[in-house]
C-alpha cells in the first residue's frame, strides 16, 4: 500500500501517462501517413493481369481478365443472401474485386467475385491493358492493326506496329491539343476582348465608324488566323484517325479501338522488375503532370496542384504585409491600454471562427459586394456576365488571407516583443527616428517570427476546403489561372484545389471503385504539397534566424 | 551581479595598482603645480542643467539639479543604485522620452539652447549627444554595417565615404587592428569588450560632440574594462564625456570631475581629486569610504 503511494508520489505514473500520450499521437500520425501513402502510391504500380474461369450458379462459366484491386474475407451468409451458391459448411469466403475494364463492352468495369469459384487462374504474357481517353481501361489481346480500315499487321507483327503507330498518334495528339488549347484558345481570348472593346466603346458613345472599321479589321485578321489553324487542325484530325487497333476481349468480342483514343498500353505480365519500376515512376509523373479526364477519375491532377500552390502563394503575398503592418501598429505605435488589449483578444478569437463562416463572408462581401462593385465600375461592357463578381482565385486568396491574418499578427507581435529594448535604444541614440529604427533594426530582426506566422498560415490555408467551395474552387477548371495570354495572371478565374479534388473524386464521382485509389493518391499528394510549402518556409526562417541571432538575454 | 563584477574588477585591478598609484600621484603633482585648470568655474561649458526636475508619474526622481558639464573633459556620476545618475545622464539626450510616464521641468542647455524646447529636433540632438549603454548592444549586422548605421541614417551612402568613416571610427575606438580583416562578419561574434568598443565606434562615427557612457564597463571583464578606460582617456581630447559608474576606482581613474548623487539630489560636484581626497559633505565621505551601502 505504502509503496503504491510512494510510486505515485515519485511521479512515475505521470511519466508513463505523458510518454503514453506522446506514443499514441506518434502512432496515429505515422499510421495515417502510412495508410494514405501506401494506398495512394501503390495505385501506380503495374498490376499483374490474371485470367481465369468463373463458375457461378446463375451464369454459364465465363472467362475473366483483369487486375485484382482488392480482396476481403466476408461471412458466408452474407454472400449466400446475395444469391451466390456457397456450401453450408463454409463460414467465411474470400471475395476479390477484379477490375475488368471494358466498360463499353460489358457495362461495368469492376466486379466482386467469390475466390473459390474462380478457377484455372493464369497470368498470360501477352494479355494487354490499354488506357483510353474514353470508357476507361481495356483488357484483352491484341489481334491486328488497321490503317484506314485495312489490316496492315496481325498476330505477332501487330505489337511492333502498335508501338510505332501509337507513338505517331500521341505526337499528333499533342499537336492537336496544342492548337486547340493554346493557339485557338488565344484567338478566342482576343476575339472576346474585341467584343468587350466594341461594347465599351458603344457604352461610352465612342463607337465611331473609324473605330468600327478598325475593330472589323482586327477581327478579320483573327478570323484569318483561325481559318489557317482550323485547316491545320482538320488535317491533323484526319491523320490521327488513320490507325486503329483490333483487340479481343475476355468474352471473345473483337473490338476496334482508334489510336487517337489510346493514352498508353502495356503488358504488365511481361515486365521485369526494373521495367515495372520505370513504369511506376512514369505513371506517377503522368498523375502529377496531366489534366484530369473522365469526371476526374482518370488522368492527372496537375491543375489542382497548380491551383493549390498558386492560391497559397497569393494568400501569403496578401497576408504577410497586412499582418506585419497591423502587428507593428499594435505593438509599436498604439498606446497600450484597455482598447489595444480588447483588439488583441478580438484578433486572437478571430482565429477560432469556423472557416466556413469566412467562406460565407467572402462570398457575401468580397465576391458579391466588392466584386460586383468592381464590375460595375471597371467592366460595364462585360455585363450581364460578371468578371470579378463571381467566385475566383483572387477572392479565394483574400478570404484565406483573412482567415490566417490572426496567426500572422500574433506571431509577429510575439517576435516584436522579444527584441531587446537595448537595441531600440541603441538605434535611437544614434539619431535614428522611430520609423528608421523599426524598418532597419526591428523588422529585420523579427523576420523569423513573421516567417513562423506565415508557416502556420500556410499550414492552415493549404488544407482548407470548406470556404474555398464558396469563393472560387470548381471541380474542373477549363483554364489555368496563369497562361500565355496578356495579362498572364488571371485572378478572376476559377481554379482547382487538391482538397476539393479529394472531396469531388471521393464522393461526387460516378465510378467509386475507380476513384478510390485516386482519393488516397491525391490525399498523399496534398500532404506532400503542404509539407513542401512548409519546409520551404521553415528553411527560410532558419536562415533568417541564423542571420539575426539576437543578443542572448 | 554588479557587485560581483566590481569585485572581480577590483581584484583584477590590484595587478595594475602600482600603475594606478603612479597615475594618481602624477595628477596630484599636476594639481599642485596648477598645470591642469581644474576649477569648474574656469572650464568652457558644454551642457548645463538649470533647476532640472524629473518625474516618473507622481514620483519625483530628480530634484532641482544645477550643474555644468565642462567641454572636452570627463565627468563622472557616482552614487548608490537608484540615486538618479542614469536618469540624469539619459536626460542629456532625451532618452527618457521613451518612458511614457516621464515628465520634466526646468531646462538643460546645450549650446545655450534648451534641449526640451519643442522646436528641438530630438534625432539631431541624439546625433550630437551620443550614448553608450550598460550592456553592449551591437545590431545583429556585420561589424561594418554597425558602424555605418548612423551614417546611412544621415543619408551617407557613398561607399568610399563610408569606408573612410568606418575605418576612422574603428581606429578612434582602438578596434581597427583587431577587426580590419573581418569587417563583414557578424558583430555578435565578437567578445563583450570588443562589442562595447564597437558600440563606441558606432557612436563616434556620427561625430557627436558629447558622449554619454552609462556604466559602459559593468558587463565587461577586467581586461576589456581596462581597454575601454584607456579609450576614454584618448577620446577626451575630442569629445565631452559624461560617464556613469558604480565603480569609484574607475571614476577616480578616468574622470576630471565627479558628481556624487544621492536619492535624486546632486550632493557634491567638483574636481575628482578633491572630491575623493577631501569631500566637503558627510554623505559623500560616507559613500566613498564605503560606510554607506
Amino acid at each position: 500500500m505504502n509503496s503504491v503511494k510512494q510510486w505515485f508520489r515519485k511521479g512515475d505514473p505521470w511519466v508513463w501517462l505523458n510518454g503514453g500520450a506522446v506514443a499514441i499521437s506518434m502512432v496515429m500520425v505515422i499510421g495515417l501517413l502510412l495508410l494514405v501513402g501506401y494506398r495512394g502510391l501503390s495505385h501506380f504500380w503495374p498490376h499483374t493481369i490474371i485470367q481465369g474461369t468463373y463458375t457461378d450458379a446463375d451464369n454459364q462459366p465465363y472467362t475473366v481478365i483483369g487486375e485484382i484491386s482488392d480482396e476481403e474475407w466476408v461471412a458466408a451468409s452474407r454472400v449466400r443472401d446475395s444469391g451466390k451458391d456457397i456450401p453450408d459448411d463454409v463460414k467465411v469466403v474470400k471475395r476479390m474485386l477484379i477490375k475488368t475494364g471494358n466498360r463499353d463492352v460489358t457495362g461495368l468495369d469492376f466486379r466482386w467475385l467469390v475466390a473459390d469459384n474462380l478457377t484455372d487462374v493464369t497470368e498470360p504474357e501477352d494479355v494487354m491493358m490499354v488506357e483510353r481517353r474514353e470508357w476507361g481501361n481495356f483488357y484483352g489481346y491484341l489481334v491486328a492493326m488497321k490503317e484506314n480500315g485495312q489490316v496492315v499487321a496481325s498476330g505477332d507483327a501487330a505489337l511492333a506496329e502498335l508501338e510505332k503507330r501509337l507513338e505517331r498518334a500521341l505526337d499528333l495528339f499533342d499537336q492537336i491539343h496544342d492548337i486547340e488549347t493554346k493557339q485557338i484558345g488565344a484567338i478566342n481570348y482576343q476575339v472576346e476582348r474585341l467584343r468587350l472593346k466594341e461594347k465599351r466603346l458603344d457604352l461610352e458613345g465612342n463607337l465611331t465608324p473609324a473605330a468600327k472599321e478598325e475593330l472589323a479589321q482586327d477581327r478579320a485578321i483573327l478570323d484569318q488566323e483561325y481559318a489557317v489553324l482550323k485547316a491545320e487542325l482538320d488535317a491533323l484530325n484526319v491523320e490521327i484517325g488513320r490507325d486503329s487497333m483490333v483487340a479481343r476481349t475476355m468474352n471473345d468480342v473483337e473490338k476496334e479501338i482508334p489510336l487517337k483514343l489510346v493514352v498508353q498500353y502495356k503488358q504488365p505480365n511481361k515486365m521485369g522488375f526494373f521495367t515495372k519500376v520505370a513504369d511506376y515512376f512514369h505513371q506517377l509523373w503522368l498523375f502529377l503532370s496531366d489534366d484530369p479526364r473522365e469526371a476526374n477519375t482518370e488522368g492527372g491532377v496537375f491543375p489542382a496542384i497548380f491551383g493549390t500552390v498558386m492560391m497559397v502563394i497569393l494568400m501569403s503575398v496578401i497576408v504577410t504585409p497586412f499582418g506585419v503592418v497591423a502587428a507593428v501598429y499594435l505593438r509599436e505605435y498604439a498606446k497600450q491600454g484597455p482598447l489595444t488589449r480588447t483588439i488583441r483578444v478580438a484578433v486572437n478569437n478571430l482565429a477560432g471562427v469556423p472557416s466556413i463562416v469566412y467562406g460565407v463572408f467572402g462570398l457575401g462581401f468580397f465576391v458579391y459586394f466588392l466584386g460586383g462593385s468592381l464590375d460595375a465600375l471597371f467592366y460595364p461592357e462585360a455585363a450581364p456576365s460578371p468578371v470579378f463578381g463571381t467566385p475566383g482565385l483572387m477572392w479565394a486568396s483574400i478570404t484565406l488571407a483573412l482567415l490566417t491574418l490572426p496567426v500572422v499578427i500574433v506571431a509577429t507581435e510575439e517576435g516584436l516583443t522579444r527584441i531587446p529594448k537595448s537595441l531600440r535604444e541603441g538605434s535611437l541614440a544614434l539619431g535614428a527616428t522611430k520609423l528608421e529604427t523599426i524598418t532597419k533594426v526591428i523588422l529585420p530582426m523579427s523576420s523569423p517570427a513573421m516567417m513562423t506566422g506565415l508557416i502556420l498560415a500556410i499550414a492552415r490555408a493549404a488544407g482548407e476546403v470548406a470556404p474555398l467551395m464558396l469563393v472560387g474552387v470548381v471541380k474542373l477548371a477549363p483554364t489555368l489561372p496563369l497562361d500565355g495570354n496578356f495579362p498572364y495572371l488571371h485572378l478572376e478565374r476559377k481554379f482547382m484545389h487538391l482538397g476539393f479534388h479529394i472531396y469531388d473524386v471521393g464522393f461526387q464521382s460516378p465510378n467509386v471503385e475507380a476513384a478510390r485509389p485516386l482519393v488516397y493518391a491525391t490525399a498523399a499528394l496534398l500532404v506532400v504539397v503542404i509539407v513542401v510549402l512548409n519546409l520551404t518556409a521553415i528553411m527560410i526562417r532558419n536562415r533568417l534566424r541564423e542571420k539575426y541571432r539576437a543578443l542572448e538575454t | 551581479m554588479t557587485e560581483l563584477n566590481s569585485d572581480v574588477i577590483e581584484g583584477k585591478k590590484t595587478m595594475t595598482a602600482a600603475e594606478d598609484a603612479k597615475k594618481v600621484e602624477m595628477r596630484r603633482k599636476a594639481v599642485n603645480m596648477d598645470l591642469v585648470p581644474n576649477k569648474l568655474e574656469d572650464e568652457e561649458i558644454c551642457m548645463e542643467a538649470k533647476d532640472f526636475r524629473l518625474y516618473y508619474g507622481e514620483k519625483r526622481a530628480l530634484h532641482n539639479i544645477n550643474m555644468v558639464i565642462p567641454k572636452k573633459r570627463v565627468t563622472a556620476f557616482i552614487g548608490p543604485s537608484g540615486c538618479g545618475k542614469s536618469t540624469l545622464l539619459r536626460s542629456f539626450n532625451r532618452m527618457n522620452d521613451l518612458v511614457d510616464i516621464c515628465r520634466t521641468e526646468g531646462e538643460i542647455l546645450f549650446d545655450n539652447n534648451n534641449i526640451f524646447h519643442r522646436t528641438v529636433d530630438v534625432t539631431d540632438l541624439r546625433r550630437r549627444v551620443g550614448m553608450v549603454f550598460q550592456k553592449p548592444n551591437p545590431f545583429p549586422k556585420s561589424i561594418y554595417e554597425n558602424v555605418a548605421y548612423g551614417l546611412r541614417i544621415q543619408g551617407i551612402n557613398k561607399k568610399r565615404v563610408l569606408d573612410e568613416r568606418v575605418e576612422w571610427a574603428l581606429k578612434g575606438a582602438a578596434l581597427w587592428e583587431e577587426v580590419k580583416d573581418r569587417l563583414h562578419e557578424n558583430a555578435l561574434g565578437m567578445s563583450g569588450g570588443q562589442q562595447q568598443r564597437l558600440v563606441i565606434a558606432r557612436t563616434i562615427a556620427v561625430e557627436p560632440e558629447v558622449l554619454l557612457l552609462d556604466e559602459p564597463c559593468s558587463a565587461l571583464d577586467p581586461i576589456s574594462t581596462l581597454k575601454v578606460e584607456e579609450l576614454i582617456h584618448e577620446l577626451k581630447d575630442r569629445y565631452t564625456i559624461v560617464i556613469v559608474t558604480h565603480n569609484m576606482q574607475q571614476a577616480a581613474r578616468v574622470s576630471d570631475y565627479t558628481a556624487f548623487m544621492y536619492l535624486g539630489d546632486l550632493i557634491e560636484y567638483k574636481d575628482t581629486d578633491t572630491l575623493f581626497t577631501n569631500p566637503s559633505q558627510k554623505q559623500t565621505e560616507d559613500y566613498i569610504t564605503g560606510r554607506y551601502g
